[in-house]
Protein backbone atom coordinates (compact mmCIF):
# COMPACT_ATOMS: atom_id res chain seq x y z
CA UNK A 1 0.00 0.00 0.00
CA UNK A 2 1.34 3.51 -1.13
CA UNK A 3 -0.39 5.40 1.74
CA UNK A 4 2.00 3.81 4.99
CA UNK A 5 3.91 6.41 6.30
CA UNK A 6 7.25 4.27 8.12
CA UNK A 7 9.63 6.12 11.40
CA UNK A 8 13.32 5.03 11.68
CA UNK A 9 12.03 2.52 14.13
CA UNK A 10 10.38 0.46 11.28
CA UNK A 11 6.69 1.32 12.53
CA UNK A 12 3.98 1.85 9.80
CA UNK A 13 1.19 4.02 10.25
CA UNK A 14 -2.12 3.72 7.31
CA UNK A 15 -4.45 6.29 7.53
CA UNK A 16 -8.03 6.73 6.80
CA UNK A 17 -9.78 10.35 7.75
CA UNK A 18 -8.51 10.15 11.12
CA UNK A 19 -7.90 6.70 11.55
CA UNK A 20 -4.89 4.83 11.66
CA UNK A 21 -3.56 1.74 11.38
CA UNK A 22 -0.23 0.94 13.20
CA UNK A 23 2.52 -2.25 12.56
CA UNK A 24 6.02 -2.91 12.20
CA UNK A 25 7.46 -3.05 8.45
CA UNK A 26 8.68 -6.20 6.73
CA UNK A 27 12.18 -5.27 7.05
CA UNK A 28 11.65 -5.40 10.94
CA UNK A 29 9.99 -8.59 11.03
CA UNK A 30 12.84 -10.23 9.31
CA UNK A 31 15.73 -8.65 11.49
CA UNK A 32 13.80 -9.79 14.52
CA UNK A 33 13.10 -13.31 13.25
CA UNK A 34 10.64 -15.30 14.42
CA UNK A 35 7.85 -13.70 16.25
CA UNK A 36 6.65 -16.01 19.60
CA UNK A 37 4.68 -13.24 21.42
CA UNK A 38 3.28 -10.19 21.20
CA UNK A 39 1.16 -7.60 23.44
CA UNK A 40 -0.68 -4.99 21.84
CA UNK A 41 -2.66 -1.86 23.50
CA UNK A 42 -5.99 -1.77 25.05
CA UNK A 43 -8.64 0.28 23.55
CA UNK A 44 -9.02 3.24 25.17
CA UNK A 45 -4.82 3.62 25.84
CA UNK A 46 -3.39 7.24 24.84
CA UNK A 47 -0.26 7.15 23.34
CA UNK A 48 1.64 10.21 22.33
CA UNK A 49 4.01 10.10 19.35
CA UNK A 50 7.02 8.11 20.41
CA UNK A 51 5.69 6.48 23.07
CA UNK A 52 5.93 2.36 24.00
CA UNK A 53 2.88 1.12 22.77
CA UNK A 54 3.12 -2.93 22.18
CA UNK A 55 6.00 -5.49 22.46
CA UNK A 56 6.66 -7.88 20.44
CA UNK A 57 9.50 -10.69 21.07
CA UNK A 58 11.55 -13.29 18.75
CA UNK A 59 13.08 -16.25 20.05
CA UNK A 60 16.33 -14.22 20.73
CA UNK A 61 15.18 -10.58 22.06
CA UNK A 62 12.02 -8.61 23.74
CA UNK A 63 11.01 -5.52 21.83
CA UNK A 64 9.24 -2.06 22.08
CA UNK A 65 6.98 -0.92 19.30
CA UNK A 66 7.17 3.21 19.54
CA UNK A 67 3.43 4.90 18.44
CA UNK A 68 4.19 6.45 14.98
CA UNK A 69 1.34 9.02 16.27
CA UNK A 70 0.06 10.89 19.17
CA UNK A 71 -4.30 9.37 19.78
CA UNK A 72 -6.36 6.93 21.64
CA UNK A 73 -6.22 3.35 20.59
CA UNK A 74 -9.49 1.88 19.05
CA UNK A 75 -8.53 -2.01 19.08
CA UNK A 76 -5.23 -4.14 19.60
CA UNK A 77 -4.92 -6.80 16.98
CA UNK A 78 -5.97 -10.21 18.91
CA UNK A 79 -5.32 -12.63 15.97
CA UNK A 80 -1.12 -11.48 16.47
CA UNK A 81 -1.55 -12.30 19.77
CA UNK A 82 -3.26 -15.58 19.06
CA UNK A 83 -0.89 -16.16 16.59
CA UNK A 84 2.51 -14.35 16.56
CA UNK A 85 3.83 -15.64 13.13
CA UNK A 86 1.53 -13.95 11.38
CA UNK A 87 3.77 -10.95 12.22
CA UNK A 88 6.50 -12.49 9.48
CA UNK A 89 3.66 -13.83 7.53
CA UNK A 90 2.14 -10.59 6.88
CA UNK A 91 4.24 -7.71 8.79
CA UNK A 92 2.12 -5.28 6.13
CA UNK A 93 -1.04 -5.87 6.01
CA UNK A 94 -2.45 -8.56 8.51
CA UNK A 95 0.06 -8.73 11.09
CA UNK A 96 -1.22 -5.02 12.15
CA UNK A 97 -0.91 -4.06 15.64
CA UNK A 98 -3.51 -1.46 16.47
CA UNK A 99 -5.85 0.91 15.16
CA UNK A 100 -6.04 4.34 16.61
CA UNK A 101 -8.00 7.22 16.29
CA UNK A 102 -5.27 9.78 15.61
CA UNK A 103 -5.75 13.59 17.85
CA UNK A 104 -3.16 15.10 15.60
CA UNK A 105 -2.51 14.34 11.84
CA UNK A 106 0.11 16.87 10.91
CA UNK A 107 2.31 14.39 13.13
CA UNK A 108 2.30 12.14 10.00
CA UNK A 109 4.06 15.12 8.18
CA UNK A 110 7.41 13.85 10.16
CA UNK A 111 7.46 10.24 8.58
CA UNK A 112 8.76 8.98 5.86
CA UNK A 113 6.96 7.51 3.12
CA UNK A 114 7.71 4.35 1.32
CA UNK A 115 10.35 5.78 -1.65
CA UNK A 116 12.39 7.50 1.42
CA UNK A 117 11.94 4.65 4.05
CA UNK A 118 13.09 2.59 1.27
CA UNK A 119 15.85 5.26 0.86
CA UNK A 120 16.80 5.09 4.93
CA UNK A 121 16.57 0.80 5.08
CA UNK A 122 19.51 1.63 2.34
CA UNK A 123 21.60 3.40 4.75
CA UNK A 124 21.60 0.83 7.03
CA UNK A 125 22.67 -1.78 5.16
CA UNK B 1 32.24 -6.63 8.54
CA UNK B 2 34.62 -3.83 10.23
CA UNK B 3 35.63 -4.01 13.53
CA UNK B 4 37.32 -1.05 16.02
CA UNK B 5 41.06 -1.30 16.14
CA UNK B 6 40.47 -1.36 20.29
CA UNK B 7 38.29 -4.51 19.86
CA UNK B 8 39.58 -6.87 17.54
CA UNK B 9 36.95 -9.51 16.16
CA UNK B 10 38.82 -12.90 16.04
CA UNK B 11 37.37 -15.15 13.16
CA UNK B 12 36.69 -19.06 13.16
CA UNK B 13 38.16 -21.70 11.14
CA UNK B 14 34.72 -22.01 9.61
CA UNK B 15 34.36 -18.19 8.80
CA UNK B 16 33.89 -18.31 4.87
CA UNK B 17 31.57 -21.42 4.95
CA UNK B 18 29.15 -19.43 7.77
CA UNK B 19 29.00 -16.31 5.27
CA UNK B 20 28.34 -19.28 2.16
CA UNK B 21 25.57 -19.91 4.32
CA UNK B 22 24.01 -17.05 4.91
CA UNK B 23 24.98 -16.84 8.27
CA UNK B 24 23.89 -13.87 10.15
CA UNK B 25 27.44 -12.97 11.76
CA UNK B 26 27.61 -11.63 15.43
CA UNK B 27 30.14 -10.83 18.10
CA UNK B 28 30.24 -13.36 20.50
CA UNK B 29 33.11 -13.98 23.56
CA UNK B 30 35.20 -12.10 20.92
CA UNK B 31 34.83 -14.24 17.95
CA UNK B 32 32.70 -13.71 15.00
CA UNK B 33 29.90 -16.23 15.13
CA UNK B 34 26.88 -17.38 13.27
CA UNK B 35 23.42 -16.26 15.75
CA UNK B 36 21.42 -18.02 12.89
CA UNK B 37 21.39 -19.10 8.96
CA UNK B 38 18.58 -17.92 7.07
CA UNK B 39 16.35 -20.92 8.15
CA UNK B 40 16.12 -18.68 11.55
CA UNK B 41 16.36 -19.70 15.29
CA UNK B 42 12.77 -21.20 15.38
CA UNK B 43 13.35 -24.00 12.80
CA UNK B 44 16.89 -24.72 13.69
CA UNK B 45 16.14 -25.15 16.99
CA UNK B 46 13.09 -27.68 15.96
CA UNK B 47 14.88 -29.30 13.30
CA UNK B 48 17.47 -29.93 15.80
CA UNK B 49 15.01 -32.11 18.27
CA UNK B 50 13.58 -33.55 14.94
CA UNK B 51 16.75 -34.12 12.89
CA UNK B 52 20.27 -33.23 13.64
CA UNK B 53 21.90 -29.62 13.04
CA UNK B 54 25.84 -28.73 12.69
CA UNK B 55 26.93 -26.50 15.47
CA UNK B 56 30.54 -24.63 15.18
CA UNK B 57 32.14 -24.27 18.50
CA UNK B 58 35.25 -23.85 17.30
CA UNK B 59 35.50 -20.21 19.64
CA UNK B 60 35.88 -22.56 22.78
CA UNK B 61 39.01 -23.76 24.28
CA UNK B 62 40.55 -27.10 24.11
CA UNK B 63 42.93 -28.10 26.62
CA UNK B 64 45.33 -31.19 27.25
CA UNK B 65 46.61 -31.72 30.30
CA UNK B 66 48.95 -34.52 30.22
CA UNK B 67 52.02 -36.21 32.84
CA UNK B 68 51.68 -38.17 35.69
CA UNK B 69 48.78 -37.55 38.02
CA UNK B 70 47.33 -35.28 36.25
CA UNK B 71 43.66 -36.51 37.20
CA UNK B 72 45.58 -36.46 40.72
CA UNK B 73 45.93 -32.52 40.05
CA UNK B 74 43.26 -31.24 38.00
CA UNK B 75 41.42 -32.96 41.27
CA UNK B 76 42.89 -29.93 42.95
CA UNK B 77 41.11 -27.18 40.62
CA UNK B 78 37.41 -29.10 40.21
CA UNK B 79 35.49 -30.80 42.73
CA UNK B 80 34.44 -33.59 40.15
CA UNK B 81 35.89 -37.11 40.40
CA UNK B 82 38.45 -37.11 37.82
CA UNK B 83 40.93 -40.04 39.35
CA UNK B 84 37.65 -42.49 39.45
CA UNK B 85 37.03 -41.21 35.60
CA UNK B 86 37.41 -44.41 33.17
CA UNK B 87 39.33 -44.53 30.53
CA UNK B 88 37.15 -42.95 26.96
CA UNK B 89 35.20 -41.56 29.48
CA UNK B 90 33.72 -37.84 29.77
CA UNK B 91 32.56 -35.90 32.87
CA UNK B 92 31.07 -32.22 33.05
CA UNK B 93 32.67 -30.01 36.15
CA UNK B 94 33.55 -26.70 36.91
CA UNK B 95 36.53 -24.90 38.21
CA UNK B 96 35.99 -23.25 41.53
CA UNK B 97 37.02 -20.44 43.49
CA UNK B 98 38.51 -19.87 47.26
CA UNK B 99 34.80 -19.04 47.62
CA UNK B 100 33.46 -22.13 46.12
CA UNK B 101 31.82 -20.06 43.37
CA UNK B 102 32.03 -21.39 39.83
CA UNK B 103 34.78 -19.63 37.40
CA UNK B 104 33.96 -22.13 34.92
CA UNK B 105 32.27 -24.59 33.51
CA UNK B 106 34.05 -27.75 31.37
CA UNK B 107 33.88 -31.27 30.16
CA UNK B 108 37.01 -33.26 30.78
CA UNK B 109 37.55 -36.41 29.01
CA UNK B 110 40.29 -38.97 29.57
CA UNK B 111 41.60 -40.37 27.09
CA UNK B 112 44.91 -42.02 28.87
CA UNK B 113 45.89 -42.28 32.11
CA UNK B 114 48.41 -39.58 31.86
CA UNK B 115 46.31 -37.74 29.20
CA UNK B 116 43.35 -35.55 29.34
CA UNK B 117 41.11 -33.46 26.89
CA UNK B 118 39.16 -30.31 28.54
CA UNK B 119 37.03 -28.32 27.04
CA UNK B 120 36.10 -24.56 28.01
CA UNK B 121 34.03 -21.64 27.57
CA UNK B 122 35.07 -19.08 25.04
CA UNK B 123 34.73 -16.23 27.41
CA UNK B 124 37.05 -17.77 30.30
CA UNK B 125 39.21 -19.96 28.36
CA UNK B 126 42.36 -17.51 28.71
CA UNK B 127 41.70 -17.01 32.27
CA UNK B 128 41.29 -20.90 32.34
CA UNK B 129 44.56 -21.28 31.18
CA UNK B 130 46.03 -19.04 33.04
CA UNK B 131 44.86 -20.64 36.19
CA UNK B 132 45.68 -23.86 35.43
CA UNK B 133 49.43 -23.01 34.21
CA UNK B 134 49.56 -20.89 37.66
CA UNK B 135 48.39 -23.61 40.03
CA UNK B 136 49.77 -27.04 38.26
CA UNK B 137 51.92 -25.98 35.32
CA UNK B 138 54.58 -27.30 37.71
CA UNK B 139 53.11 -30.46 37.88
CA UNK B 140 51.75 -31.37 34.44
CA UNK B 141 51.84 -30.00 30.85
CA UNK B 142 49.05 -27.63 30.21
CA UNK B 143 48.59 -27.03 26.36
CA UNK B 144 45.95 -24.85 24.76
CA UNK B 145 45.38 -26.34 21.67
CA UNK B 146 44.96 -23.78 18.97
CA UNK B 147 45.06 -26.04 15.58
CA UNK B 148 41.45 -27.45 15.83
CA UNK B 149 37.99 -26.69 15.18
CA UNK B 150 34.71 -28.02 17.12
CA UNK B 151 31.99 -29.21 15.86
CA UNK B 152 28.82 -30.29 17.32
CA UNK B 153 26.57 -32.64 15.45
CA UNK B 154 23.24 -32.80 17.81
CA UNK B 155 19.77 -34.39 17.48
CA UNK B 156 17.69 -37.76 17.12
CA UNK B 157 19.07 -38.40 13.73
CA UNK B 158 22.93 -37.60 13.97
CA UNK B 159 24.04 -40.98 14.40
CA UNK B 160 22.78 -42.85 11.37
CA UNK B 161 23.87 -39.73 9.44
CA UNK B 162 27.49 -39.68 10.72
CA UNK B 163 27.57 -44.02 10.34
CA UNK B 164 27.72 -42.97 6.59
CA UNK B 165 31.11 -41.56 7.48
CA UNK B 166 32.23 -43.14 10.35
CA UNK B 167 31.38 -46.67 11.50
CA UNK B 168 32.95 -46.44 14.40
CA UNK B 169 31.03 -43.52 15.74
CA UNK B 170 27.98 -45.11 16.31
CA UNK B 171 29.60 -47.90 18.96
CA UNK B 172 30.27 -44.67 21.33
CA UNK B 173 28.06 -44.15 24.22
CA UNK B 174 27.15 -40.99 25.97
CA UNK B 175 30.18 -38.68 27.47
CA UNK B 176 32.69 -41.07 26.13
CA UNK B 177 35.50 -39.67 23.64
CA UNK B 178 37.64 -41.52 21.35
CA UNK B 179 40.03 -41.24 18.13
CA UNK B 180 38.01 -42.13 15.19
CA UNK B 181 38.39 -41.42 11.44
CA UNK B 182 35.32 -39.41 9.95
CA UNK B 183 35.88 -39.34 6.40
CA UNK B 184 39.50 -40.05 7.05
CA UNK B 185 39.86 -37.08 8.95
CA UNK B 186 41.59 -38.00 12.72
CA UNK B 187 39.28 -36.66 15.00
CA UNK B 188 38.52 -36.46 18.63
CA UNK B 189 35.48 -37.12 19.31
CA UNK B 190 33.33 -37.23 22.47
CA UNK B 191 29.34 -38.40 22.22
CA UNK B 192 28.51 -35.51 24.03
CA UNK B 193 26.43 -31.99 23.69
CA UNK B 194 24.69 -28.90 25.13
CA UNK B 195 21.11 -29.54 23.14
CA UNK B 196 19.89 -32.58 25.44
CA UNK B 197 20.11 -34.60 22.34
CA UNK B 198 22.07 -37.28 21.20
CA UNK B 199 25.37 -35.89 19.22
CA UNK B 200 28.96 -35.68 19.52
CA UNK B 201 31.28 -33.23 19.46
CA UNK B 202 34.24 -33.23 16.87
CA UNK B 203 37.51 -31.87 17.61
CA UNK B 204 39.59 -31.83 14.14
CA UNK B 205 42.66 -30.18 12.51
CA UNK B 206 41.71 -26.61 11.24
CA UNK B 207 43.35 -27.76 7.98
CA UNK B 208 40.51 -30.19 7.12
CA UNK B 209 37.29 -28.64 9.01
CA UNK B 210 36.13 -26.75 6.21
CA UNK B 211 35.89 -30.00 4.36
CA UNK B 212 34.27 -32.26 6.93
CA UNK B 213 31.83 -30.01 8.04
CA UNK B 214 30.50 -29.49 4.17
CA UNK B 215 30.84 -33.24 4.60
CA UNK B 216 28.68 -33.33 7.56
CA UNK B 217 26.08 -31.17 6.17
CA UNK B 218 25.94 -32.79 2.89
CA UNK B 219 24.66 -35.60 5.01
CA UNK B 220 20.83 -36.48 4.38
CA UNK B 221 18.81 -34.25 7.09
CA UNK B 222 21.98 -32.20 8.47
CA UNK B 223 21.51 -28.94 8.58
CA UNK B 224 23.67 -25.44 9.66
CA UNK B 225 22.38 -23.87 13.46
CA UNK B 226 23.85 -21.39 15.23
CA UNK B 227 23.92 -19.64 18.45
CA UNK B 228 20.52 -18.54 19.14
CA UNK B 229 19.22 -22.08 19.01
CA UNK B 230 21.97 -23.48 20.47
CA UNK B 231 21.28 -20.94 23.14
CA UNK B 232 17.12 -21.88 23.48
CA UNK B 233 18.14 -25.69 23.58
CA UNK B 234 20.23 -25.85 26.04
CA UNK B 235 17.82 -23.58 28.18
CA UNK B 236 14.89 -26.14 27.18
CA UNK B 237 17.54 -29.34 28.30
CA UNK B 238 18.08 -27.26 31.45
CA UNK B 239 21.63 -26.74 31.20
CA UNK B 240 23.85 -23.81 32.38
CA UNK B 241 25.05 -21.34 30.66
CA UNK B 242 28.28 -19.56 32.27
CA UNK B 243 27.93 -15.91 32.87
CA UNK B 244 24.09 -16.38 32.93
CA UNK B 245 23.46 -19.01 35.11
CA UNK B 246 26.81 -19.74 36.98
CA UNK B 247 29.50 -16.98 37.90
CA UNK B 248 32.34 -16.57 40.50
CA UNK B 249 29.54 -15.72 43.16
CA UNK B 250 27.34 -18.90 42.66
CA UNK B 251 28.46 -22.04 44.12
CA UNK B 252 27.91 -25.18 42.29
CA UNK B 253 25.84 -26.29 44.93
CA UNK B 254 23.26 -23.05 44.94
CA UNK B 255 23.40 -23.81 40.75
CA UNK B 256 21.59 -27.42 41.42
CA UNK B 257 24.99 -28.95 40.03
CA UNK B 258 25.63 -30.70 43.52
CA UNK B 259 25.72 -34.12 41.54
CA UNK B 260 28.74 -33.05 39.89
CA UNK B 261 30.57 -33.77 42.83
CA UNK B 262 30.84 -37.87 43.97
CA UNK B 263 30.69 -39.11 47.47
CA UNK B 264 35.13 -39.02 47.74
CA UNK B 265 35.60 -35.34 46.66
CA UNK B 266 32.65 -34.25 48.69
CA UNK B 267 34.32 -35.68 51.94
CA UNK B 268 37.94 -35.31 50.99
CA UNK B 269 37.59 -32.32 49.83
CA UNK B 270 40.55 -30.72 48.41
CA UNK B 271 39.36 -28.00 46.04
CA UNK B 272 39.22 -24.63 45.78
CA UNK B 273 36.28 -23.50 48.27
CA UNK B 274 36.17 -26.80 49.68
CA UNK B 275 34.95 -25.53 53.48
CA UNK B 276 32.35 -23.78 52.17
CA UNK B 277 30.86 -25.87 49.71
CA UNK B 278 31.12 -29.06 52.42
CA UNK B 279 29.08 -26.33 54.55
CA UNK B 280 26.46 -25.86 51.89
CA UNK B 281 26.15 -29.58 51.40
CA UNK B 282 26.00 -30.55 54.84
CA UNK B 283 23.30 -27.52 55.54
CA UNK B 284 22.03 -26.85 52.38
CA UNK B 285 22.32 -23.55 50.44
CA UNK B 286 20.63 -20.08 50.97
CA UNK B 287 19.36 -20.00 47.49
CA UNK B 288 19.19 -22.39 44.77
CA UNK B 289 18.43 -22.45 40.32
CA UNK B 290 15.33 -24.15 39.74
CA UNK B 291 13.54 -24.30 36.70
CA UNK B 292 10.44 -21.78 36.45
CA UNK B 293 7.38 -22.24 34.59
CA UNK B 294 5.45 -18.65 33.18
CA UNK B 295 1.60 -19.60 33.18
CA UNK B 296 1.19 -17.02 30.34
CA UNK B 297 2.43 -16.96 27.29
CA UNK B 298 4.70 -13.81 27.80
CA UNK B 299 8.62 -15.00 27.98
CA UNK B 300 10.17 -13.31 30.92
CA UNK B 301 14.42 -12.71 29.98
CA UNK B 302 17.41 -13.04 32.43
CA UNK B 303 17.37 -10.21 35.03
CA UNK B 304 13.45 -10.28 35.59
CA UNK B 305 12.55 -10.02 39.63
CA UNK B 306 10.88 -12.50 40.93
CA UNK B 307 8.58 -12.12 43.81
CA UNK B 308 6.48 -14.07 46.20
CA UNK B 309 2.78 -13.52 46.26
CA UNK B 310 2.67 -10.61 48.53
CA UNK B 311 5.49 -8.95 46.00
CA UNK B 312 8.70 -9.36 47.81
CA UNK B 313 11.45 -9.91 45.84
CA UNK B 314 12.82 -13.55 46.12
CA UNK B 315 15.68 -13.16 43.37
CA UNK B 316 15.95 -13.19 38.99
CA UNK B 317 15.62 -15.11 36.65
CA UNK B 318 18.92 -16.04 35.15
CA UNK B 319 17.64 -17.67 31.63
CA UNK B 320 14.59 -17.16 30.37
CA UNK B 321 13.13 -17.06 26.77
CA UNK B 322 10.62 -19.18 24.80
CA UNK B 323 10.98 -22.66 24.33
CA UNK B 324 10.48 -23.15 20.55
CA UNK B 325 9.83 -26.89 21.02
CA UNK B 326 7.93 -26.70 24.94
CA UNK B 327 5.89 -24.07 23.13
CA UNK B 328 5.80 -22.04 26.02
CA UNK B 329 7.98 -19.26 27.73
CA UNK B 330 10.28 -21.42 29.98
CA UNK B 331 13.11 -19.96 32.39
CA UNK B 332 15.41 -20.44 35.23
CA UNK B 333 16.12 -18.60 38.38
CA UNK B 334 17.49 -18.13 41.66
CA UNK B 335 14.85 -18.74 44.33
CA UNK B 336 15.61 -19.22 48.58
CA UNK B 337 15.59 -22.72 49.27
CA UNK B 338 12.39 -21.99 51.00
CA UNK B 339 10.69 -21.63 47.61
CA UNK B 340 12.50 -24.06 45.29
CA UNK B 341 9.99 -26.83 45.85
CA UNK B 342 8.01 -27.62 42.69
CA UNK B 343 5.10 -26.31 42.46
CA UNK B 344 5.95 -23.32 44.76
CA UNK B 345 3.47 -20.21 43.61
CA UNK B 346 6.05 -17.39 42.30
CA UNK B 347 5.41 -13.86 40.34
CA UNK B 348 7.79 -12.26 37.44
CA UNK B 349 7.70 -8.86 37.19
CA UNK B 350 7.50 -8.25 33.22
CA UNK B 351 7.61 -4.37 32.22
CA UNK B 352 6.01 -3.67 35.61
CA UNK B 353 3.30 -6.50 35.44
CA UNK B 354 3.37 -9.59 37.93
CA UNK B 355 2.85 -12.54 36.13
CA UNK B 356 1.99 -15.71 37.52
CA UNK B 357 4.43 -18.76 37.41
CA UNK B 358 5.42 -21.58 39.39
CA UNK B 359 8.79 -23.67 40.14
CA UNK B 360 8.95 -26.57 37.58
CA UNK B 361 10.62 -29.84 37.37
CA UNK B 362 14.24 -29.39 34.73
CA UNK B 363 14.87 -30.06 32.20
CA UNK B 364 11.81 -28.67 30.01
CA UNK B 365 11.74 -31.05 27.23
CA UNK B 366 13.34 -34.76 28.19
CA UNK B 367 17.38 -35.05 27.52
CA UNK B 368 17.18 -37.92 24.74
CA UNK B 369 21.01 -39.49 25.33
CA UNK B 370 22.69 -42.64 23.75
CA UNK B 371 23.41 -44.49 27.13
CA UNK B 372 24.15 -47.79 25.22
Amino acid sequence: MSDKRFTKDHEWVSVTGTTGIVGISDYAQHALGDVVFVEVPDAGRVLAQGAEAAVVESVKAASEVYSPVSGTVIAGNQAIVDQPGLVNESAEDRGWFYKITLSDPSELGALMDRAAYDSYLKTLE
Amino acid sequence: MTASPDTPILTVPLDTLHRGLGGKMVPFAGYAMPVQYPAGILTEHLHTRTSASLFDVSHMGQVEITGPDCARWLETLVPGDIQGLGIGKTRYTVFTNDQGGIQDDLMVSKLAPDRLFLVINAACKRADFAHMQAMIGDKVSVRMIEDRALLALQGPLAASALAALSPEAAAMTFMSIAEIQIADVACLATRSGYTGEDGWELSVPVTEAEALARKLLDLPGVMPAGLGARDSLRLEAGLCLYGSDIDTATTPVEANLSWIMGKRRRTEGGFPGAAIIQKQLAEGPARLRVGIQPLGRAPARAHTEITDAAGNRLGEICSGGFGPSADRPIAMGYVPAAFAAIGTPLKLVVRGKALDAHVCALPFVPHRYFKG
